[in-house]
């Protein structure tokens, strides 16, 4: 009879399982809650499942008819803890409806041509350009109008217009601070393929910043010069990370004597363990490619039934107060003229990026083919 | 006596409707990422196709893969076998603690483990600091396959422990007291007669670690060694090209069929059925002068594969908030990953019950087909079963799409085995000749398999049921994508904050995870020993 009981029990949580899954699918049609941006803290769910058990269906034709409590669904490969802040700011002044899907940029732009036409995303938030470049040589990106991309400056945005630059960071080298004095680091990126720094480097060739990196070489300095760095840093033995963190940490550890990674990780380790961190940045001083500016950026999809909604989430970060927050509180690169950033970093205007297109997928096959060649990946 | 007492009986027979008709299901749904894979494979034609099946680079790491698969396989067989006796069979001091906190480590996402290993036992690694005044400059390398393997033993030996453990205790010892009786020593008789009966239960368990390893991707990538599902997801993430990705993964997919007919032939055709009714409590055996370097045995393994980890976390966030970061507990995170695995360790028990019914009672070709079928799911990485279930969610299913509903199906397509390979071992010790009694007292199939099939193998079903549950609790790609949106567990909790290096953020949602996934581990202990 126990038995009974326990196979009764596993039924009837199947059932709840199902059950639930009903009340999903009315509240994926246009109502959920505008919590998503906290999903941080976890507490979004819980007011997710009540809601959409209060008002079942109904709220889609609602919200169709009188053109009110609108929502918007954003696919964000940039992290809970990074933009969940300034989507809740932009929730507060809106009073607009947004959720949030939190994931990894490359994997939601899988999700994202996967789902193609049924896709329930109105914007794509990316990490890199990359992904964005993918998702729109599919052709799911509309154009955007120029009020939204005319705030940040051209080299930043999409050439074709079908997304646009929201914060940028910048590739650096970051040092041990008891190996080395700033004194001893090269002037150029390039010079780190002299053998006196064999077995001292540390990088991430599997990191798209690090890819288009590569690829802004093959650019400024030509496919030989930049197969010639490859092969003169893979001469070196350097260490391989999985990313930027792991890349600093090891640096900061001591494991490796530099790293080439992005910016911004040095000012959250510091933020976390204090000043006593063992690495800190370093901007060559050559002032092109060594300090090449990737950008996170965002696009609307096609499929979007809100974009008039959409392009007003995009005008809030490119916007002031957006662009402000990008600024102090995740220490990356405004992409907006006057907005004020923080002294440690060296002037966007100070860095000068050689022309190309980073959401180029063809631009960085011919990377990811040089680095197979070269042996690095 | 009617037709149907037959059905039950014989190997010939066929097996009952409410056993294949079910089973049938769950094999459908297994075919689902299989048939996703051919779809988006041939996407780009043959000639793609066959020009990244035969490349050399592709087949490179795939015999990375596999030497990779063989040491973690070996290596955690080697240690959990061990485990599961001394904390099952003799009179190790604590050993229900041990049991649980051997268990354990399969709790610790690869993420987590890997990225801990790393900062740990790293060249420059807390390890060597702690070192250092003994002129310790630099631990060796422990990136590429030593670390990989290290860290992938330390967090799969379990699967063996648990499967090892819960047959030691379903074991009848009348085999191994009459082997004492006749003059044999203790360990030839483990290695005679013990060893033997717990084959089926051991290769289950390394089948599992075999597999993960195939599929891990956490691992693999922070301790940098080249393996097959690092190069699927860098097809993801670098090139943005789903194609190849597909193509590789079908060809894991067929890797998987090789050690799924190797596992075949090493399971064995013996049945080891009790011989009595009722299973004795076996004598402990005395360990003596052992207790010493077996309590050290425990307490390494232990430490290295939980103490460690955990401690970590706790040193993150202790420094964290020293520096002014806010504790942040998410209960709401916790209550979305303990229900919705739940659901998920449910479900799975329920479509695992059919198909291992189907297996060990109707042994034939159609049967192991469809019990291989569910390793599909298991042996691909996280991200493929997720894209494929978004593929046919989305383009098929829009009403369920991004549900919890879908969600739960991405858990059971991907953890299936895990609860099959457990009511396998359970079914096995059952003696058929109850149900056929039953049978013939005029019980319908149905009635047989809930009054007398469940309940005797129900030890089974709850360590599957378990393991499908703590597995569930640390997914991570299914979860991102399939969820319904908004929602939070405390697996993704957990990788927000590290995937932005926020390791204080990410301590408290990963140690509450551990905490968590304890009290499951802990009721399957106590439940062994009201028997």
């Amino acid at each position: 009879m126990r038995s009974i009981k326990l196979l009764m029990a596993m039924a009837m949580l199947v059932a709840l399982a199902a059950f639930t899954a009903a009340c999903g699918g009315t509240e994926e049609g246009g109502g959920g809650n505008g919590g998503g941006g906290d999903g941080g803290n976890g507490a979004s769910e819980e007011s997710a499942m009540e809601e959409s058990m209060a008002e079942e269906s109904g709220m889609e034709e609602e919200a169709a008819s009188s053109g009110e409590a609108e929502s918007l669904t954003v696919y964000s490969g940039r992290s809970a803890e990074l933009i969940g802040p300034v989507i809740d700011q932009f929730i507060e002044e809106s009073g607009m409806e947004v959720q949030v899907r939190y994931g990894d940029t490359a994997e939601l732009a899988a999700t994202i041509l996967e789902e193609g036409e049924n896709s329930p995303a109105d914007i794509y938030f990316a990490q890199d350009a990359g992904a964005l470049g993918a998702v729109a040589q599919e052709d799911l990106l509309t154009e955007l109008p120029e009020e939204v991309l005319s705030p940040v400056e051209d080299r930043f945005n999409s050439p074709d217009g079908e997304w646009v630059g929201i914060s940028g960071r910048a590739r650096v080298v970051s040092y041990n601070t008891e190996a080395l004095t700033e004194e001893e680091l090269p002037d150029s990126i390039l010079d780190f393929t002299d053998p006196e720094w064999e077995g001292r480097i540390g990088w991430a060739p599997t990191n798209g910043s690090l890819q288009a990196f590569v690829t802004a070489l093959r650019i400024t300095e030509g496919e030989d010069g930049a197969r010639e760095w490859l092969e003169g840093i893979q001469a070196n033995n350097p260490t391989v990370y999985e990313d930027n963190t792991t890349t600093l940490e090891a640096t900061a550890a001591g494991e490796v004597d530099v790293g080439f990674v992005n910016h911004y990780y040095l000012f959250r380790a510091l933020d976390e363990q204090g000043e006593g961190f063992g690495a800190r940045n370093y901007y060559p001083r050559d002032g092109d490619v060594g300090a090449l500016i990737n950008v996170a950026g965002a696009g609307i999809l096609q499929t979007s039934d809100n974009v008039e909604e959409a392009e007003q989430f995009l005008g809030y970060m490119v916007g002031e107060d957006a662009q402000q927050y990008f600024a102090d509180e995740t220490f990356e690169y405004p992409l907006v003229e006057g907005v004020e950033t923080s002294d440690e970093l060296v002037p966007l205007s100070e860095i000068e990026t050689p022309e190309i297109d980073l959401s180029n997928l063809d631009d960085l096959e011919g990377t990811l083919e040089l680095m197979e060649e070269t042996g690095v990946l | 006596m009617a037709a149907t007492n037959k059905e039950f009986r014989k190997r010939s027979a066929r097996p009952p409707r409410v056993v294949w008709l079910p089973a049938l299901v769950v094999a459908l749904a297994m075919l689902m990422p299989l048939a996703y894979l051919v779809i988006r494979s041939l996407d780009s034609g043959w000639v793609e196709f066959f020009e990244t099946v035969l490349d050399g680079g592709t087949l490179a790491v795939l015999a990375n893969s596999i030497v990779l698969a063989a040491i973690v396989t070996s290596a955690a067989v080697a240690i959990a076998v061990p485990l599961a006796w001394l904390t099952a069979r003799t009179d190790l001091p604590g050993r229900k603690t041990w049991a649980i906190l051997a268990a354990l480590p399969l709790v610790i996402p690869s993420y987590v483990g890997g990225f801990v290993l790393v900062s740990t036992l790293g060249p420059r690694g807390s390890l060597q600091g702690a070192l250092e005044p003994l002129g310790v400059e630099r631990l060796p390398e422990i990136y590429g396959l030593p670390g990989a393997a290290f860290a992938l033993v330390l967090f799969t030996y379990p699967y063996v422990f648990l499967t090892t453990r819960a047959a030691l205790r379903g074991l009848d010892p009348a085999l191994e007291y009459a082997s004492r009786s006749l003059g044999r020593g203790s360990w030839p008789t483990f290695f005679s007669v013990t060893l033997p009966q717990l084959r089926p239960a051991i290769v289950a368990g390394a089948l599992l670690v075999a597999l993960y390893t195939l599929a891990d991707f956490g691992v693999v990538s922070l301790l940098q060694y080249d393996s097959f599902s690092r190069a699927i997801y860098l097809q993801y993430r670098s090139a943005f090209d789903r194609t190849p990705a597909a193509i590789l993964a079908l060809m894991l997919v067929a890797l998987t069929a090789v050690i799924l007919i190797i596992e075949a032939r090493t399971r064995g055709r013996a049945r080891y059925f009790q011989t009595s009714g009722a299973v004795r409590t076996p004598r402990p055996t005395p360990l003596g002068k052992w207790k010493i370097p077996a309590l050290a045995f425990c307490g390494g393994i232990v430490s290295l594969g939980l103490f460690i980890p955990a401690g970590i976390l706790v040193f993150w966030l202790v420094r964290g908030v020293s520096s002014g970061e806010p504790l942040r507990i998410v209960w709401g995170a916790a209550w979305s990953s303990v229900s919705v695995s739940a659901m998920a360790a449910a479900a799975a028990a329920l479509a695992a019950l059919p198909v291992a019914i189907l297996a060990v009672r109707f042994p034939g070709r159609a049967s192991g087909l469809v019990e291989r079928l569910t390793y599909v799911g298991y042996a691909l990485p996280g991200i493929v079963l997720a894209l494929a279930l978004v593929f046919f969610g989305a383009n098929y299913a829009p009403w369920a799409y991004q549900t919890t509903g879908i969600l739960v199906l991405a858990y059971v397509i991907h953890f299936l085995p895990q609860a099959v390979g457990a009511t396998r071992s359970a079914l096995l010790q059952i003696r058929p000749s109850v149900e056929e009694a039953a049978q013939s007292l005029g019980r319908s199939p149905l009635n047989v398999i809930a009054t007398i099939t469940a309940p005797l193998a129900q030890r089974g079903i709850f360590a599957g049921a378990a393991l499908v549950f703590l597995t569930t609790m640390k997914e991570l790609p299914a979860t991102l994508l399939l969820s319904p949106i908004g929602f939070t567990t405390l697996a993704t909790s957990v990788w927000n904050a590290t995937s932005e290096a926020f390791f204080a953020r990410a301590a408290a949602p990963a140690l509450l995870l551990i905490i968590v996934s304890a009290v499951p581990m802990y009721f399957l202990v106590i439940r062994e020993r009201e028997k």
